[in-house]
């Protein structure tokens, strides 16, 4: 079974945004250019954090804006990036209400989760979790 | 290093509006980054014998090579010159500063001259703003600052937003900059040097990658260094209570200052402690970027409005030890909600805790003394009422008389102006930290190049030292010991690694570290520049006029018991003789 990534409480979350830098980590690199995931506060760091990450829409409006056809359907919800396919456009970012498209300016293209979990093991306040959801 | 923009240094000229980037790799190569490099900026930017408060005075904020990359590595070093001491000031802050600093694709960034009307400063990655600040000045709650630049600027999750509350525009020597609300550059005045820069606040913003040549390596040891973190008991102290777990431990040897310490324990001590802050009022908890500790306790504070029923305002104050110290026992206040609202008031106006609680204890010492009177004073200052404290704070910040202007110098100056030096709880022109727990601590304040506890641990060498063998080590061990703990401390300090953190950043571990990023330094290579950063850091003080050999301790400290009894003035004075000949050494070319 596929897996999608899920905000299990943000309450728990601390902001320390580990789960930012393990996303940029997996391709070995530091920085948070690459990241797919953001914590920010909600408006202070007095009121708390919330988690900005891809929910893995069954029917994502970032792939169905896209005019170059490089948003694939993930098993699981979501979608796959075909960055040979991509010219940068920004149409996704456009089209994700929640902001959970984020962009690499270096490359020019989007970062797009693709709900491996990686952040989940760098997580130690049980914000986010693994789950298994039906293909 | 191969990639790494740590080498760029940006320049920002206040009184041009100009900035610029310079490489310095000539600087990082040689003293690492954070506080070794910033040393040297500052030693080259400032003009010998600045005035602190005008537009010669430098500011210089670094990070260093672990910044960003891993856990703990979090906070930013601040070296200017500092207004309360007249040396060497040197802050250290965390929040999300220092991951925005080195992801802006920076190394350190050096503040010069004044604007010659409020402005704030925005860096959005490689371009510098110069937003005018007209609007935010004399904004009465430093909260309220940040929420406004907060909605003004890009990057949310992605900035570090530091900012002065009124203390730092009327440049009160311990005006504090702030943080991501909760975190500060606290000590030694920075707030005021902004406020003489009429700087109102810095934001950074920044997410580039650091490119990383070993990366698998780096992965490994960035697990290592996680695990210890989280799965160890490490860091459980600071997680767990957080640093206020030292109140009832401090309190029960006899190493807790109280009443300007007139005593060194607190009858109320379990009233505030951190197990009954926690319990009482602990609403949240909050982490610096890129550390799992999240050792930042935030209390909730509900009260209601006395004109209206059942119409209630719930603040978010965040507690440490020590402000409990500072502004809990040092002036009396034994009922949480009391301390609450003095700290948050003190956070409104962005004051130092630490120096605020001290000189108000001077102050009140000073009443009962009768050596200053309430028409001085203005309002009735006595141990324990918090609403008294709260006016005085705020007679600091807008200074009505010249009391108040005297105050707002520090305890040294007010003491030098009405007398009352006895009991003026300074140390080098900085008031004193919360550990009374015997001749290390109070030999330690004085040495250390910034007179913090956390300079070289004399409190914790105090307490090791008396659980082991109950007196005291010799003078010259003592010095010994303080002075390789701060030598070492350079190395977490330009790296740079928060203190907390010491026990997992071993030499061992900071150079594992340092090897996927292409820097070769074993254990010993490291504890060697810790000693020439620590050396050039003295060098400096040297040249602003610092004199080991005209260093006091204040006379109270050795009225008061500590848990080894009452100090001798003569064991202090042998130390201080023994390490004015160790600097003079250490300087020598």
């Amino acid at each position: 079974m596929p897996n999608r990534l899920s905000v299990v409480d943000s309450e728990r979350c601390v902001g320390c945004q580990l789960c930012m830098f393990a996303c940029a980590r997996r391709f070995g690199d530091g920085g948070l250019e690459r990241s797919a995931i953001l914590i920010r506060s909600i408006g202070g760091v007095e009121r708390g954090f919330t988690v900005v990450v891809c929910r893995a829409c069954r029917d994502p409006p970032c792939a169905a804006v896209c005019p170059e056809n490089a948003l694939k359907l993930r098993k699981g919800g979501g979608v796959l990036l075909d960055p040979n396919k991509c010219t940068g456009c920004g149409h996704c970012r456009e089209a994700c209400i929640i902001g959970a498209v984020f962009w690499d300016e270096r490359a020019n293209k989007p970062n797009i989760c693709v709900h491996c979990g990686y952040c989940v093991n760098f997580c130690p306040h049980g914000v986010l979790a693994l789950e298994e959801v039906a293909a | 290093m191969a990639g790494d923009p740590l080498a760029r240094v940006l320049y920002i000229d206040l009184a041009r509006k100009k900035y610029w980037v310079e490489d310095r790799r000539d600087l990082f190569e040689q003293y690492m980054g954070g506080t070794g490099v910033a040393v040297k900026l500052l030693e080259e930017e400032l003009p010998r014998g600045a005035d602190p408060l005008g537009p010669e005075n430098v500011i210089v904020f670094a990070v260093g090579p672990l910044t960003a990359l891993y856990p703990l590595a979090s906070k930013t070093v601040a070296l200017f010159k500092s207004p309360l001491t007249g040396n060497l000031g040197e802050s250290h802050a965390g929040g999300r500063s220092a991951a925005a600093i080195r992801l802006a694709g920076l190394g350190a960034i050096v503040i010069k001259g004044a604007s010659e009307h409020p402005v704030y400063i925005s860096i959005h990655n490689d371009k510098v703003y110069f937003r005018n600040a007209r609007t935010l000045w004399g904004i009465r709650s430093s909260y309220t600052v940040g929420r406004i630049i907060r909605e003004a600027e890009p990057g949310a999750g992605l900035r570090s937003i530091m900012r002065i509350g009124r203390a730092g525009e009327n440049l009160v020597r311990y005006a504090t900059v702030i943080t991501e609300t909760y975190r500060h550059f606290g000590r030694l005045g920075l707030g005021a040097v902004f406020g003489s820069k009429k700087l109102k606040a810095l934001v950074v913003m920044g997410k580039q990658t650091i490119p990383v040549p070993q990366k698998s390596l780096y992965r490994q040891v960035y697990q290592e260094i996680y695990n210890a973190a989280t799965r160890s008991d490490l860091m459980k102290k600071y997680h767990d209570i957080g640093t206020p777990v030292n109140v009832a431990p401090l309190n029960a040897l006899g190493a807790l200052p109280t009443r300007n310490l007139g005593q060194a324990r607190f009858e109320d001590a379990d009233k505030i402690s951190g197990e009954a802050m926690a319990a009482k009022h602990l609403a949240r908890r909050t982490a610096c970027s890129h550390c799992p500790v999240a050792c930042i306790h935030v209390a909730a504070l509900r009260e209601p409005y006395v004109d209206e029923p059942y119409f209630y305002k719930t603040s978010f104050v965040s507690y440490d030890y020590e402000p409990i110290y500072s502004l809990g026992t040092m002036l009396g206040i034994g009922d949480t909600e009391g301390l609450l609202k003095l700290i948050d008031a003190v956070e409104i106006a962005g004051l130092d805790a630490m120096s605020t609680g001290v000189v108000l204890a001077w102050a009140t010492e000073a009443l009962e003394r009768g050596i200053v009177s309430e028409e001085d004073t203005l309002v009735k200052l006595s141990w324990g009422d918090h609403e008294a404290y709260i006016r005085a704070v705020e007679h600091i910040v807008s200074q009505p008389n010249e009391f108040y202007k005297a105050l707002a110098q520090g305890a040294l100056r007010a003491a030098e102006k009405y007398g009352g030096k006895e009991f003026a709880l300074v140390f080098g022109g900085n008031e004193m930290p919360g550990y009374h727990t015997g001749p290390a601590a109070h030999i330690g304040y004085l040495i250390g190049a910034r007179h913090s506890h956390l300079d070289n641990a004399g409190y914790s060498l105090d307490q090791k030292i008396f659980k082991s063998q109950g007196k005291p080590l010799s003078p010259e061990e003592t010095i010994d010991r303080l002075m390789e703990e701060e030598a070492w401390r350079q190395i977490l300090s330009s790296t740079v690694v928060c203190f907390f953190a010491r026990g997992i950043y071993r030499p061992e571990v900071v150079s594992e570290a340092l090897k996927p990023l292409g820097i070769e330094m074993s254990g010993e290579d490291l504890r060697k520049l810790g000693w020439r950063i620590y050396r050039e850091k003295y060098r400096l003080k040297l040249r602003e006029g610092f004199d080991p050999a005209k260093l006091k301790a204040p006379p109270r400290i050795f009225e008061t018991p500590t848990p080894y009894g009452k100090l001798d003035p003569g064991y202090v004075e042998r130390a201080l003789k023994y390490f004015a000949d160790k600097i003079r050494e250490l300087v020598a070319p």
